[in-house]
């Protein structure tokens, strides 16, 4: 499609550089010191452009004719030496011809993630002191939990807090943790611990009922402690009473997970359960569309056929020998049909319930089944499926009365569940839920184009809050292939905490590797159901806001229907009262859940955290990486509401003033044209403007509405490295890969100018691989990755690069492969060769550069930046 | 012709009539004095080994307002091959298949001994019979295995060529699709919802499907209906995979306390089912129950065990909650059902009450049976339900479907209203009286099933005039035209002209009076008795047959005032009081004692047997038998039970076999088993002979009784005879003391 130029960026005209990009790679920066030891000292960063009305101010020589750079020459690279290098802005020299702004002299995302891990990824890390900034989300690094809980489960915006709410008003750094409470663990690190109290239940604060944690202080001899969130003095249970040393501490300290680990388990009592009844275990019910365009396409035989082997894969719990969870199936159109699967049975039997009105579900005994014990029906069942439906010539489905079925179903068995739904079609058949194709394009960039995020009716608003009151979680797999809204249809995924996994136009040959592998690791991934989560924090700040996927029938507790290791909370905080520097602050969370065999636990992350007085060690103690996963699941929940252009201001004028706060409070003394960034957080402007372009906030003419609403929910539940690499995808020049090692070729830098025409890249954002060929690639390689002897007989179709007996082959597909499994969704494999029609849709993703849908490149948004930083200022 | 007794029993064999007069009073004044009404015992369908069908269209009467068939009585111009009607008097030409007719060379019809014929008619598409169980699964295990083996059982009695479809419920109704095989399909339902026809249908799929027109096919003929039901089959087909079906059937697996019965909803959608399928076709809804409703519409008592069923108490009491609610949801089903053509069956086992008061217009509107039994697991039911499927001497199911009954009245006589298995068409005409007795208003009725026993009672008015005597030997005639599908799904129509002599009652009483059919009057007032009873205040309706007998006795008995002993009748009328007094203490009148379901079953009953049965419910027959002679009818008197005697009571519902006090005490002694009282052996098993030969062949089976002087179940005699010997008939009746009597 024909590139459209969105609208400039404010200031663009005014300071912006030519917009053509150089597609070349400039030449090297000169060697010089990278990003020093010391972390405190405002970075010097670039110049900015003069306004033009201040022709006088000095040390701007070099920046004429409006556009703004450095020099090239002298200029030293990006970051490069400033503790104690001299301060450019103000160093005198000839005025040199006018150049654009190197953009290797600017904060390079690629940089920053080298160094950490060269600095941080060899030595674990260990939690037992407070507010210590952990390494980055892309750094590989083992943790050791000494009373603080691990990065995994909880990263921070800010590990040093400002002890008023003024400073951090003033700041502007919003303070917000990305908590994972199910996180999975490399299998170097353990566990969280089960702790049992017995009947009494854990051990809690009489009044804010925090839950035991390493914070809490025992006096008078261990018969009593004070609570670490809000001072409450409460009796130390008998049965938990023990002496302290002379420290202070308890003497079993070492002994008991609570008191000396940041993560640990508790086995819940019958208290903590649903009306006063343990659970049961957990059923999972598979639901699926057997509509024409779901047989046709092969859809329905493919999913009954992996279901078959899949059975034996569902979630066990520790070392059971088989899942507790019993599993149903349905199939559905415009009328539902429940199956009874009974091991008894010799066939299975179909139940037809035609009232999608008012929904029930027509069996009792038979509709949910161990696994096992209804092998035979079971296959049997799924070898029938697809043949009953062969000749159907139906074409409407209902969605509604689907989930509901699976919710009657779980409440008749009176237990928690999984829905996994198959579904292709926008539901416009006769029923509740039914919907209409609203999906208008002309809206976008009007005050309208909000409806197209929001649902089209709130029935499924209602549907989710019974959802979620019954701890039914449901899980959508999507094969439209047309608009089918998933704004609508999500709404009960998303406020279950369930996925959502979309696959348009669902082609069997390409498709079903994708599919399948996010089937089996969505059905096999450990998950929770029935959660309740809540965040104690003490006196001082208090949990005020929450992102993600889940419901909230108050303003604490996060209920979630279910709750899988991939799902992440964003919770912000503010402030209601003075903190102090000696007691820092204090994070608790506690997650209240039914684990896959139905046992009822509450999972605690503790997590202690400075507070400052100084604006200097806020700055100090950031994560941009996280500050971004707030900031876009901030703006993404904003488009609900507002013009997106509005939420990309208030964005653009939030980072401005956080950056121009630091440049006021923190940075030295230096010109104000100088652009001068925190060491922790240089790399803002440019994570930001990728949220800023992305598709949910600036669509390009090739995004669907569909496509929109899908990233916008699924970004609200991603962790810190999904939206890191979402934003900012990892460029590997594959070419350059060391066969011989393990090791991932060096990332680059997402812009056209780096890429060669004579090598071969990779590009990943957790959805999608790119695999970018130019034009002057080497026969031989071509020849060795995908087995054709040149490059116009690539075929840009193919969904799975070719096994071939080669060195360079090997390395690629186990690059690839690797990447596969590290994500929590398959990715799809998209061969890009250069100057080809699918080109265009790569480039998207190198966002460093201008894009097509009017996003700005790196260098000018910085610009941008600058300029309103100045403003600020001024 | 001998006498009227052998006039009246050749006529009913002959035409299966019976009228309560047979010299009619010639004005209305003078019927009006008779007390019994003009009316008929009619059993359309009356067997008749001597009647083969003719394969012609009968030919018709050409006013359009008449339309009588041409019958033995018109009047024939053989030379100009006219024909007048003996009701309109219009001439009819003869048509012209008619035309080598001559004095003789006569058509059937016009053959006196043909006062009833039957036609056999190509009319529509001949559709199969059909058969759809609905099967209540809240059964106890036993009750269920056993009612899954009649199921089972009765696909072997079935046509081969019927259609058969199965709806189970519960707590949910399931309508179970029989065509498809290796999975078994069932529709599911809520049970406490009520769905529309056309909801039902949409849901069940039976709507149009949108058949794209394949151009240059023509459409298919409309007269070959598709028969497209998955959900009714051949029972050829698939009485394999219905036999396992039914056999895996389980008992409604819901947890609750009362077993959740849908009744209502399975028998609306039952009823939407055939209608969207197969209207105006015969077809049998065969409800199967073992218990009440409890819940949705129609439900009949609430899901809690602490309330009980309603009583005759509470519904005097206007306490039964659901009572109005749900009669009136199973009259409108009754009724869409009987405007379909099909009938619904109701078969009920329980020991408590299943609901029969409320669902009996299901049974009673459509012809369906009403069987109530204990359990599914009693040969009661079992042989009861066996005999659904029996056949006729020429190997037909005794079953015929969707009739339409017409009667035409010659002008002096007017219809008042029929009672019995039918309800109205609706159809006036000049010959509908504006007084109706029992269903009036029309003259055409529908009858959506009935076998050859089934019996109506037909009242007329005489509307002639005082002051316009119709002419000496001047006759009144009726015709009775039933169409029907016979079991072999053949179209017929049976016609049956009577006619009868008009008397003037002032100078003609002593004939009016030895043509007084006492039997057909007293089951004739009966039935009117019975249907007020059904909406009238029993009191009120004992109080109208009093004082109608009280009349009947002024104006035809002979007796001199204040000599109560005095007192004759002539022998035409000498049983009549009788039987209105056993009338009086029947459970058909007398609902103490009885449940409203009982009191229901027996008066559904009561409205559709032919005249012999519905006497032996009115009073019942007893039977002696004794060293004394042979076998003999006692009168049903406490004066009949004797020690030495054994006796037999039939009673329709009940055959009790009592052994008086002392065969009772020889039979514990052990009598029986010795060689040399072999006598005594065959007097044990002579009423047990006999009782057998009834039981083999009454429909519904009878409750077998065998019980001795003392025993508990005595009462249902001693609840029958006439108490003249009883502890205290002294201060009951105010006569000399006869204790010592007993």
């Amino acid at each position: 499609p024909p590139a459209m130029p969105g609208p400039p960026l404010p200031g663009q005209t005014v300071a912006g550089p030519p917009a053509a990009q150089p597609n070349h790679v400039s030449s090297p920066p000169p060697p010089s010191a990278m990003a020093g030891p010391h972390s405190g000292p405002p970075m010097r960063g670039l110049h900015g452009p003069p306004p033009p009305t201040h022709p006088a101010q000095p040390g701007y020589q070099m920046q004429q004719n409006g556009s703004f750079g450095q020099m090239r020459g002298p200029q030293p690279n990006y970051g490069g030496g400033y503790p104690g290098t001299p301060h450019y802005g103000t160093q005198p020299g000839p005025p040199p011809p006018p150049k654009r702004l190197d953009p290797d002299s600017i904060p390079s995302p690629i940089q920053v993630i080298e160094d950490d891990r060269s600095n941080r990824g060899s030595e674990p890390f260990v939690t037992g002191v407070r507010g210590q900034v952990p390494p980055l989300v892309t750094t590989n690094f083992l943790v050791k939990d000494q009373g603080n809980a691990s990065p995994r489960y909880i990263r921070c915006t800010s590990y040093n807090i400002p002890c008023t709410s003024d400073m951090a008003k003033q700041s502007q750094v919003p303070l917000a943790a990305v908590i994972k409470p199910l996180a999975a663990l490399p299998p170097e690190e353990t566990l969280p611990y089960l702790v049992d109290h017995g009947e009494s239940g854990p051990v809690r604060c009489n009044r804010c009922k925090a839950y035991m944690c390493p914070f809490m202080q025992f006096i008078e001899g261990g018969r009593r402690f004070q609570c670490c969130f809000c001072s409450c003095v409460t009796e130390v249970p008998p049965h938990y009473f023990q002496h302290l040393d002379h420290t202070g501490k308890r003497v079993d300290f070492y002994d008991r997970p609570e008191l000396s680990l940041g993560s640990y388990e508790f086995l819940a009592t019958v208290d903590y359960c649903k009306n006063n009844k343990f659970p049961s275990p957990p059923a999972f019910i598979f639901m699926i569309d057997v509509s024409y365009n779901a047989v046709k396409s092969g859809l329905v035989r493919l999913i009954c056929e992996e279901l078959k082997s899949l059975l034996d894969y569902l979630p066990r719990e520790g070392n059971m020998e088989e899942s507790a969870i019993r599993v149903g199936f349905v199939t559905y159109n415009k009328v539902l049909h429940f199956y009874n699967v009974k091991s008894s049975l010799a066939q299975p039997q179909m139940m037809v319930v035609s009232d999608v009105a008012d929904m029930f579900v027509p069996l009792l005994d038979g509709f949910l089944v161990n696994v096992n014990e209804s092998r035979t029906v079971i296959a049997s069942l799924l070898d029938q499926i697809p043949e009953m439906f062969a000749d159907t010539r139906e074409t409407e489905t209902v969605f509604a009365p689907v989930i509901q079925a699976g919710l009657e179903a779980l409440k008749a068995a009176e237990c928690a569940g999984k829905l996994f739904i198959f579904h292709t079609s926008l539901p416009i058949a006769e029923a509740p839920g039914k919907l209409k194709n609203r999906d208008d394009k002309k809206l976008i960039n009007t005050d309208k184009e909000k409806t197209l995020f929001q649902p089209q009716t709130s029935f499924y608003n209602n549907l989710a809050k019974d959802c979620v009151a019954q701890g039914c979680c449901v899980d959508l797999f999507l094969f439209p292939n047309q608009y089918l809204d998933v704004a609508t249809l999500g709404v009960v995924t998303f406020q279950t905490g369930g996925s959502i996994y979309k696959y348009a136009y669902f082609q069997l040959e390409t498709d079903q590797d994708r599919f399948l592998n996010d089937l089996r690791r969505d059905v096999q991934k450990e998950v929770g159901f029935d959660a309740v989560m809540r965040v104690r924090t003490s006196t001082g700040i208090r949990a005020t806001d929450f992102f993600g996927a889940f419901y909230m029938s108050n303003t604490t507790d996060v209920e979630m229907a279910g709750l899988d290791c991939d799902k992440t909370i964003t919770v912000e905080f503010k402030h209601d009262d003075k903190l102090s520097e000696d007691s820092g602050a204090l994070l608790q969370c506690a997650l209240l859940y039914t684990s896959c065999a139905g046992q009822r636990r509450l999972r605690i992350h503790n997590l202690s955290l400075n507070c400052c007085t100084q604006l200097a060690d806020l700055y100090r103690n950031c994560e941009t990486d996280t500050l971004i996963n707030y900031l876009a699941k901030y703006a993404y929940r904003g488009v609900l509401s507002s013009p997106v252009k509005a939420v990309r201001d208030a964005l653009i004028s939030q980072c401005a003033q956080i950056l121009a706060c630091y440049r006021k409070n923190c940075a030295s003394p230096s010109s104000a044209g100088q652009l001068i960034l925190p060491e922790c957080m240089k790399l803002l402007p440019v994570y930001l403007n990728c949220v800023l372009k992305s598709d949910v906030l600036q669509p390009g003419p090739e995004v669907t509405t569909d496509d929109r609403a899908y990233i916008r929910q699924l970004v609200t539940s991603m962790d810190v490295a999904e939206t890191n690499v979402f934003f900012y995808p990892r460029l590997l020049p594959l070419t350059k890969a060391d066969v011989d090692s393990d090791s991932l070729p060096a990332a680059i830098r997402n812009s056209e100018e780096r890429l060669s025409k004579g090598d071969i890249y990779l590009l990943e954002n957790g959805l999608n691989i790119f695999v970018w060929v130019g034009v002057n690639v080497q026969q031989g390689l071509i020849q060795n990755l995908f087995g054709v002897s040149s490059f116009s007989q690539i075929s840009n179709t193919l969904s799975t690069l070719p096994v071939l007996e080669n060195a360079f082959s090997k390395k690629v597909r186990s690059i690839v492969s690797m990447l596969q499994m590290q994500r929590s969704r398959y990715m799809k494999l998209i061969i890009v060769k250069q100057e080809d029609k699918l080109e265009m849709l790569f480039k998207h993703f190198l966002v460093e550069d201008k894009s097509l849908s009017g996003g700005a490149s790196y260098v000018d948004f910085l610009c941008h930046m600058h300029k309103e930083i100045r403003q600020l200022l001024s | 012709m001998a006498t009227y007794l052998e006039f009246i029993q050749q006529n009913e064999e002959r035409d299966g009539v019976r009228f309560s007069w047979n010299v009619w009073p010639s004005s209305r004044l003078e019927a009006t004095r008779m007390v019994v009404p003009l009316a008929c015992l009619l059993t359309p369908l009356k067997e008749r080994l001597d009647l083969p069908p003719v394969q012609y269209e009968p030919v018709l009467c050409s006013r359009p307002t008449c339309k009588a068939v041409l019958n033995p009585l018109c009047q024939v111009d053989f030379r100009a091959k006219l024909w007048a009607c003996n009701f309109c008097f219009q001439r009819n030409q003869f048509p012209p298949a008619y035309a080598g007719i001559s004095e003789v060379n006569q058509p059937a019809e016009l053959m006196p001994q043909f006062s009833t014929i039957e036609y056999i008619v190509q009319r529509g598409p001949q559709t199969p019979l059909i058969f759809l169980y609905v099967v209540d699964t809240c059964l106890e295990e036993e009750d269920l295995q056993a009612l899954k083996e009649s199921l089972q059982m009765s696909l072997s009695l079935l046509p081969a060529d019927a259609l058969v479809g199965l709806i189970t419920f519960g707590r949910m109704v399931q309508v179970h699709e029989l065509s498809c095989e290796g999975i078994s399909k069932s529709y599911v339902f809520r049970g406490t919802k009520d769905l529309t026809a056309k909801q039902i249908q949409d849901m069940l799929g039976l709507s149009r499907p949108a058949v794209p027109i394949q151009p240059g096919r023509p459409l298919q003929t409309p007269e070959q209906p598709v028969i497209s039901s998955r959900f009714l089959q051949p029972v050829h087909k698939i009485d394999m995979n219905l036999t396992d079906l039914l056999g895996e059937l389980q008992r409604d697996p819901w947890p609750v306390t009362q077993p959740l019965r849908s009744t209502g909803v399975a028998l609306s959608i039952a009823v939407g089912l055939l209608e969207g399928t197969f209207p105006n076709t015969g077809a049998r809804i065969m409800l199967f129950t073992g218990g009440p409703p409890t819940q949705g519409p129609g439900m009949v008592v609430g899901d809690e065990l602490k309330t009980p069923i309603r009583s005759w108490h509470d519904i005097e009491k206007d306490n039964a909650r659901f009572m109005k609610k749900a009669t009136k949801h199973y009259e409108a089903l009754a009724n869409r059902t009987a405007a379909n053509g099909h009938c619904i069956d109701i078969y009920a086992c329980a020991l408590d009450q299943t609901g029969l008061l409320e669902m009996k217009c299901c049974a009673n509107l459509t012809g369906g049976h009403m069987v109530m039994g204990d359990s599914f697991n009693t040969s009661l039911f079992k042989q009861t339900f066996q005999r659904v499927f029996n056949k006729g001497f020429n190997g037909e199911f005794r079953m015929a479907f969707g009739a339409s009954l017409d009667v035409k009245t010659s002008r002096e006589l007017k219809i008042a209203g029929a009672i019995g298995p039918c309800i109205s068409l609706n159809a006036k005409g000049p010959c509908v009286s504006e007084n109706e007795l029992g269903i009036g208003g029309t003259s055409q009725w529908k009858i959506c099933s009935l076998d050859p026993t089934t019996t109506l009672a037909i009242y007329f008015e005489v509307v002639n005039q005082h002051n316009a005597p119709i002419p000496q030997g001047g006759r009144g005639a009726v015709q009775f035209v039933t169409q029907y599908q016979h079991s072999s799904t053949q179209k017929r129509i049976r016609v049956t002209t009577i006619a009868r002599n008009w008397a003037d009652a002032q100078s003609q009483l002593q004939h009016i009076e030895a043509a007084f059919d006492q039997e057909a009057a007293a089951v004739l007032m009966a039935r009117l008795g019975v249907y007020r009873a059904e909406s009238e205040e029993g009191p009120d309706v004992l109080r109208w047959l009093d004082r109608q007998l009280i009349r009947l006795c002024q104006k035809f008995g002979q007796y001199n005032k204040d000599d109560p002993n005095s007192f004759r009748l002539s022998e035409s009328f000498s049983l009549y009081p009788q039987f209105m007094f056993h009338l009086r203490r029947s459970p058909f009148l007398q609902v103490f004692n009885n449940s409203p379901d009982e009191s229901s079953y027996y008066r559904h009953h009561f409205a559709r047997q032919d005249l012999t049965q519905s006497l032996i419910m009115i009073q019942p027959i007893l039977y002696a038998y004794s060293f004394h002679g042979p076998p003999e009818p006692v009168l049903l008197d406490s004066s009949s039970i004797l020690p030495d005697r054994i006796l037999l009571m039939d009673t329709f519902f009940q055959i009790v076999i009592y052994l008086g006090e002392t065969i009772a005490q020889w039979q514990k002694a052990g009598y029986q088993d010795m060689p040399e009282y072999e006598n005594f052996k065959h007097l044990l098993q002579a009423p047990l002979d006999d009782a057998q030969e009834i039981l083999q062949t009454r429909f519904p089976m009878p409750r077998y009784i065998h019980t001795e002087h003392g025993g508990s179940q005595a009462r249902f005699l001693l609840s029958k005879v006439n108490p003249s010997q009883t502890h205290n008939n002294l201060y009951a009746w105010g006569q000399v003391s006869r204790e010592e009597l007993l």
